[in-house]
């Protein structure tokens, strides 16, 4: 684009004509807009013409349909939102805006960011590129497919127990889960506050730090953001691993990996050593409470999260009610998916009278646990890892637990 | 048999900052609906709530003010339930770490005397942040509900009472006081109208010495006239029901103050769960001993310590200077005056407490926009003091500076409002009043003293009303004892 040889608006093209071709078989997008996108692209060669440019000047990024954009269609995956047109940028979508960059179109997810398989969507599954029976993971699998078949350059994802790095892996691109509170979440539709990440989806390292560094930073309308000096996570890219400690948690590598992800690891392991890197057994005694921590902390906050769509002020209400309460109760009834309301009535229960204690107070007490295993060992290796697919997708799966043991523990770090 | 009456209340006040709580949008009344209330305020998908420092400032100085422990470490929590004019589904509140813990405040109760009360101390238990909600407007939509949401954020503190009242008069004395201290430390506008200073009051009875009986709260009482009539009512029904033989459950209970009756709105049993947790979009709130000692600065002297003082240096009775203390700017009034006649403190006190607050009142001002400035008060009352005019002739000055404006000497000059001191001129006077009047000499020096009235009346009529009273008198003792 720099050298002249293609133009943003004709990039925008070319993507928008791949996802007309493919989208009706992988489903990854749920509202594409050439019109707006187009106007983007337009500004961005104005930009490019007078080199006031940034590395994503002009290039098609997809975004997930989880992020605020003003004028577009903002679903989160669900009916509920089917017909909320966002009339607000999230700090992310401002950030792209502020160095040019392309929204390409909002892609698919599981239902306000609840499934791992992106089946819970009220916009259909979507498919996996490298094998149509096979799922693209989730919740982010739109935005993993996209860029998997190439309708996208990049994309954005957002990752509450897995959701980058899981549909990353099962589509075979890169993706990242920042550390809590290095990209704000505002103007980010919530799931569980306090586990929320957004992070970039990409086809290579350099990709992920190009991305990572448009959308982290402090903000200070996100109370969790994190104030730190900004980095350039293209520093180090191209640096040997000479220093770099990597650990392998006992516990991700026991019983449930299959002998094929098995044989992989061992493979980037050995490729690791290779550049510089030096491996170190550790273990997370606690990590497998991080399953049932998780499942009591992300409904709980999910269960108040979503108490305002109740159909008073947008999105959607049912066509007929008698009163208050039924507009209340056929409004998300209808509104919301099996798998949200399943969680909205953990949550819900979780924090009731007599179990708040039980479970809610608890399960804050085992992820400080867990959390304190994670320091301990981050203080002697740079980095730990969250390998996220013990066996290889089958056919059409649900996530397994063993999977979720793999991402959770690094998730519950946040705080 | 006797009962006990035990009242503790609850308090919201609306806090003086000019955007909300958790919002930049405005906190200014009376805007057309929906106006002032952003992406935050409506709860679209997405957005944050970021805590106001200006808040955080009120409640540490109201903490302050009443000598509480301010937390290092409070924290936001969810109050979860549905109604249409809550739009996130939960109020942010505080649950059970609050920013203000236990302190006291104390209050001054009118008793059936005039002029006479009595002292007491309330306890509070604890006052913490929270965000209002919108409000819901039944009239005009034929058949549904309209929302606003213009306060919906709007920034709260409630403030908690131990069950230390013991009569409505009680509870009224405590919530001036409240009222009075809130406007004092600049934290809340203190209009009740406007919603600005709302009680709860929690009310159960019980035979002196008994454990606590079964409590009803009365919610929602924006006048300290209901906040009495509510607890009366409240209180008899209760006593009523159980001499009936009948127990009383607790309840939420509304006072309808056009037919001065509460009445029950929910019962316990239809109490919400509200699912509190920590607010995971708010850090807790961490305030250090550097911010609490800056906010100290800033704290005025008390009306407390104002009162004391007024008593010990001043040598006023606790009335006055309870009555002085009843506003920071009415105190305010009358350092000002007294600043101009140091040593005249009761005379400056008369004048704020008769005349001037007379005058306020049938006016329907407030202290704030006396036509009178304590320059020209404080200017007439030395001309009191050092004898330049009388007291009758002061009003006649006061009525002018306060249709008129002016500086009080001259006014006392152009209208000749000067007492005579030139006692040469009064005793000729007296010497023609009683060359005038032999039968009532007579009298007066037979014994019937009741006479000196008629020659007082003549003296002063003579002098056209400027004679020294004083030495009037001495001058006419002097003469008719002959």
């Amino acid at each position: 684009m720099r050298s002249k040889k293609i133009s943003s608006v004709e990039l925008t093209q070319l993507y928008l004509h791949r996802i007309t071709a493919l989208n009706s078989k992988l489903n990854a997008y749920i509202t594409v807009n050439e019109e707006m996108s187009l106007v983007q692209a337009r500004a961005a060669d104005v930009q490019l013409a007078q080199s006031k440019i940034h590395a994503l000047t002009g290039i098609p990024i997809a975004q997930k349909d989880i992020f605020c954009a003003m004028g577009w269609r903002t679903t989160c995956g669900s009916k509920m939102l089917s017909n909320f047109i966002a009339p607000y940028d999230a700090h992310v979508i401002e950030q792209f805006n502020r160095v040019g960059a392309v929204n390409l179109g909002k892609t698919n997810m599981d239902e306000f960011a609840m499934g791992s398989s992106n089946e819970t969507s009220y916009f259909g599954n979507v498919k996996n590129p490298w094998n149509n029976n096979a799922v693209p993971g989730g919740s982010s699998g739109g935005s993993a497919a996209a860029v998997s078949a190439h309708l996208c350059a990049a994309a954005t994802g957002t990752d509450t127990g897995g959701s980058i790095r899981q549909p990353a892996a099962l589509c075979g691109i890169s993706g990242l889960k920042p550390t809590y509170g290095v990209v704000s979440r505002y103007g980010m539709i919530a799931f569980a506050s306090s586990l929320d990440q957004a992070g970039p989806m990409a086809r290579s390292a350099e990709d992920l730090a190009l991305l990572l560094n448009v959308m982290a930073g402090f903000d200070e309308r996100d109370s969790t953001s994190l104030q730190r000096e900004t980095e350039d996570y293209t520093r180090d890219l191209n640096k040997p691993l000479n220093g770099l400690r990597i650990g392998l948690p006992k516990e991700f590598f026991a019983a449930g990996l299959s002998a094929d992800v098995a044989q992989a690891i061992e493979a980037s392991i050995a490729e690791y050593k290779k550049l510089g890197a030096s491996v170190v057994d550790i273990s997370l005694p606690n990590s497998r409470l991080s399953i049932p921590v998780y499942y009591v902390l992300a409904p709980a906050e999910a269960s108040s999260n979503l108490s305002r769509y109740d159909g008073v002020r947008y999105g959607y209400r049912a066509p007929e009610y008698t009163n208050l309460a039924d507009m209340y109760e056929k409004s998300r009834a209808q509104g919301f998916g099996e798998e949200v309301k399943r969680r909205i009535m953990i949550g819900t229960s979780v924090l009731s009278h007599g179990y708040y204690d039980a479970y809610y107070l608890q399960a804050q007490k085992i992820r400080r646990l867990i959390a304190q295993d994670l320091s301990k060992h981050l203080s002697n290796v740079t980095s730990s890892w969250d390998q996220p697919l013990p066996p290889l997708p089958s056919i059409w799966p649900r996530k397994t637990m063993t999977q979720c043991r793999c991402t959770f523990p690094t998730s519950i770090l946040s705080r | 048999m006797q009962w006990e009456i035990v009242i503790g209340l609850e308090v919201h006040t609306q806090l003086s900052t000019s955007s909300k709580i958790f919002s930049g949008a405005s906190t200014a009344f009376g805007a057309e609906p929906n106006t002032q209330a952003c992406a935050v305020d409506l709860a679209l998908p997405g957005v944050l709530p970021v805590l106001n420092r200006g808040a955080v400032e009120r409640a540490i100085k109201f903490g302050l003010a009443v000598g509480a422990h301010i937390a290092p470490r409070s924290v936001f929590s969810r109050k979860n339930y549905f109604y249409p004019d809550l739009p996130k589904g939960y109020q942010i509140s505080q649950f059970d770490l609050p920013i203000v813990g236990q302190g006291s405040l104390t209050i001054q109760v009118p008793t059936a005397t005039a002029g006479q009360t009595y002292k007491k101390v309330v306890r509070l238990t604890r006052a913490h942040l929270e965000e209002d909600a919108g409000k819901s407007l039944h009239e005009d939509f034929h058949g549904m509900t309209g929302i606003d949401l213009n306060r919906a954020g709007t920034p709260l503190l409630e403030i908690v009472s131990e069950p230390d009242m013991r009569s409505a008069a009680e509870a009224v004395a405590y919530a001036k006081m409240l009222h009075t201290l809130v406007r004092w430390i600049g934290i809340c506008d203190g209009n009740m109208q406007e919603g600005s200073f709302r009680c709860d009051a929690n009310v159960s009875v019980r035979r002196p010495g008994a454990e606590l009986g079964t409590r009803r709260e009365i919610k929602n009482l924006n006048s300290f006239r209901f906040l009495q009539q509510a607890i009366e009512y409240e209180a008899q029904w209760q006593i009523d029901t159980l001499e009936n033989g009948g127990t009383i459950q607790q309840a939420t209970v509304l006072f309808n103050s056009d037919i001065g009756e509460t009445r029950a709105m929910r019962s316990k049993e239809d109490a919400h769960d509200y699912r509190y947790f920590p607010d995971p979009d708010l850090l807790p709130l961490a305030i250090d001993n550097e911010w609490i000692e800056q906010v100290r600065g800033t704290l005025p002297e008390l009306p407390l310590s104002k009162q004391a003082r007024y008593v010990a240096d001043l040598g006023l009775p606790v009335y006055d200077a309870d009555t002085l203390t009843s506003s920071r700017e009415m105190a305010d009034f009358f350092e000002a005056t007294l600043n101009e006649v140091p040593k005249e403190a009761k005379l400056c006190a008369n004048w704020l407490m008769g005349d001037v607050s007379a005058s306020l009142n049938r006016e329907d001002r407030d202290i704030t926009q006396c036509p009178i400035s304590p320059g020209q008060l404080g200017g007439m009352l030395k001309r009191i003091a050092d004898g330049t005019i009388s007291n009758a002739a002061a009003k006649e000055v006061f009525k002018i500076l306060w249709s008129d404006g002016g500086n009080p000497d001259s006014i006392i000059e152009t209208k000749g409002l000067k007492q005579m001191s030139d006692v040469g001129a009064m005793e000729a006077m007296v010497d023609e009043i009683i060359a005038a009047n032999p039968a009532q000499v007579a009298e007066y020096r037979s014994g019937k003293e009741k006479v000196f009235g008629f020659f007082v009346g003549l003296a002063m009529k003579a002098s056209k009303g400027k004679a020294n009273p004083a030495q009037m008198n001495e001058i006419l003792k002097r003469k008719l004892a002959g």
